[in-house]
Parts: C-alpha cells; structure tokens; sequence
C-alpha cells in the first residue's frame, strides 16, 4: 500500500460532489439517474478503501450489498421513467410538476 | 515514483474527468459512455487496492448490465438533447453548484481532520486475504447469510416491479 489512504477516500468525495452538483443541476431524468450511479460508486470505494486498508473484507460485501441495491434502483428507476414517459411524452422534470404548487 | 502511484494518478484522472463528464455532456447517449469509462478506471482503482472480486463484479454488473439497460431506455425514449445546461434559471443552478464545493469542502476537512491513516493496522497477510474470493465467499455465506439472502429477494421484487411499471397497459 504505497499510495496514502487519504489518495482514495479524496476521489471518493470529488465524485459524490460531482454526483450532488449533477442531481441538482440537470433537468434530465435519466441523467439524474446516472448521477445517483456516481454516489453510489464513491460510496463504494470508500467502503473498498477502508476494507483493504483494515485488511477486513466485511466493507467489501457491504460494497456487494450496495451494487445489488443500484441494480435494483436502476431497473425501477428507468421503468419509472419509461411509464412517465408514455403519459407525458417527456423526462425533463420541469413538466413533470403535478405535485408542485 | 513508483508504480502504483502512477497507475493511481492515471486512473484517478480518468475517473474525475468522465464523472464530470457525465453531467456536462448535452447528448444523454454521450453521458452514458463516459458513465462507463468511470466504471472501468474505478474497476482499475479497486485492482489496485486488491479486492480482485469486486472488479470483476463492477465491470459485469455496473459497466455490463446496467449501462446496457441505461442505453436501452435512451434509445427507446428517445429524448431531445438539453438546449443548456446553465443558461435557464441561472441563479438556482449557481446556488446548487455551491452547494456541492461545500459539500465536498466538508467531506474533505472530514478525511484529513480524522486521520484515517491510523485505521490501517491490517498485518500483510490480513490485506492480501481481504480481497480474494475465498474470504469474501466464507463471510458472505456464513455471518451475512440473511442479507444475502434478502438481496436476492430484493432483486426478485425489483424485477417484477420492473415489469409491471413498463407495462403498456397500466391498469
């Protein structure tokens, strides 16, 4: 282990950012999904980062349970979308705004 | 310079520029590619931090089968790319920028104010053994066997959940 475990868990963090920065800012909802995917990577290396620095492979299979669970989300996700889709004709969620008021 | 760290410096590269790639790109399809390209160096990432098993799993589940079901639903839907990114609502998407600096801002004073560097007392052999299948398989079957077990669950509900929400008729 040569590279400082500060090294990842900072990758880790620039990439959960740049996962909230693209939540809040797009418009698009398959890209709002895709920046979910990203959180829930940077989640998984950090879990990965700490596993292998302890030398303890529990993180590891909480990184496993995480990849199960962003399978899962992404099939409902985009289902989601797909029936939202076939209503509006649309996945910008600014014209999807039955619950605004 | 050794090795590793080169190889870290390269993979860390690509990683943070197709992460922001992926939500400044207009053309979702464009989006999704760079979606993969991150996968693939945090793959490379996690070889180097010797847990060999979750690699492979993240390149068959996430860069396989999932950006395979992403770049299915934008070719079915078909959307119209985003005129811009930044010009409508200016104000509200400066602030939401803010935010995020300031989010990692404190996840970063977090990491180097609690010195993780402490954690990592793992003996040599403990670190080797931590990323291989055989201890991953043991600790999974044994202490994590109710989870495991409920993750396939969750997957099978997932799927039916999947279906009927896709439906063409929704009834």
């Amino acid at each position: 282990m040569q590279v400082p475990i500060e090294y990842y868990l900072i990758l880790s963090a620039f990439m959960f950012s740049v996962g909230v920065a693209g939540v809040l800012i797009r418009r698009n909802a398959i890209i709002i999904l895709m920046s979910i995917e990203l959180m829930l990577n940077s989640a998984n290396l950090a879990l990965i980062t700490f596993s292998s620095f302890m030398g303890n492979s529990i993180g590891q299979i909480f990184a496993f349970f995480v990849m199960t669970v962003a399978a899962a989300e992404a099939a409902i996700g985009l289902a989601i979308v797909i029936a939202i889709f076939r209503n509006k004709l649309t996945v910008n969620i600014d014209q999807i705004n039955l619950f605004k008021w | 310079m050794n090795l590793e760290l080169i190889l870290f410096l390269i993979l860390t590269l690509v990683a943070a520029f197709s992460s922001v790639m992926v939500i400044t790109r207009k053309n979702p399809i464009l989006s999704a590619v760079y979606l993969i390209l991150n996968f693939f160096a945090l793959a490379g990432i996690y070889l180097l931090l010797n847990a060999q098993f979750l690699s492979v799993v993240q390149v068959i589940v996430y860069a396989g089968a999932i950006m395979i079901l992403f770049l299915f639903v934008i070719m079915l839907i078909n959307t119209e790319n985003e005129a811009s990114i930044l010009a409508d609502k200016k104000p509200i998407k400066v602030f939401a920028i803010f935010i995020a600096v300031l989010v990692f801002a404190q996840i970063a004073y977090l990491i180097f104010y609690s010195n993780p560097a402490e954690l990592s007392n793992g003996t040599i052999e403990n670190l080797i053994k931590a990323g291989q299948i055989e201890s991953i398989g043991r600790e999974l079957y044994t202490t994590y066997i109710l989870p495991f077990l409920i993750a396939g669950y969750l997957l099978l509900v997932a799927t039916i959940g999947a279906i009927i929400l896709a439906k063409k008729k929704f009834e």
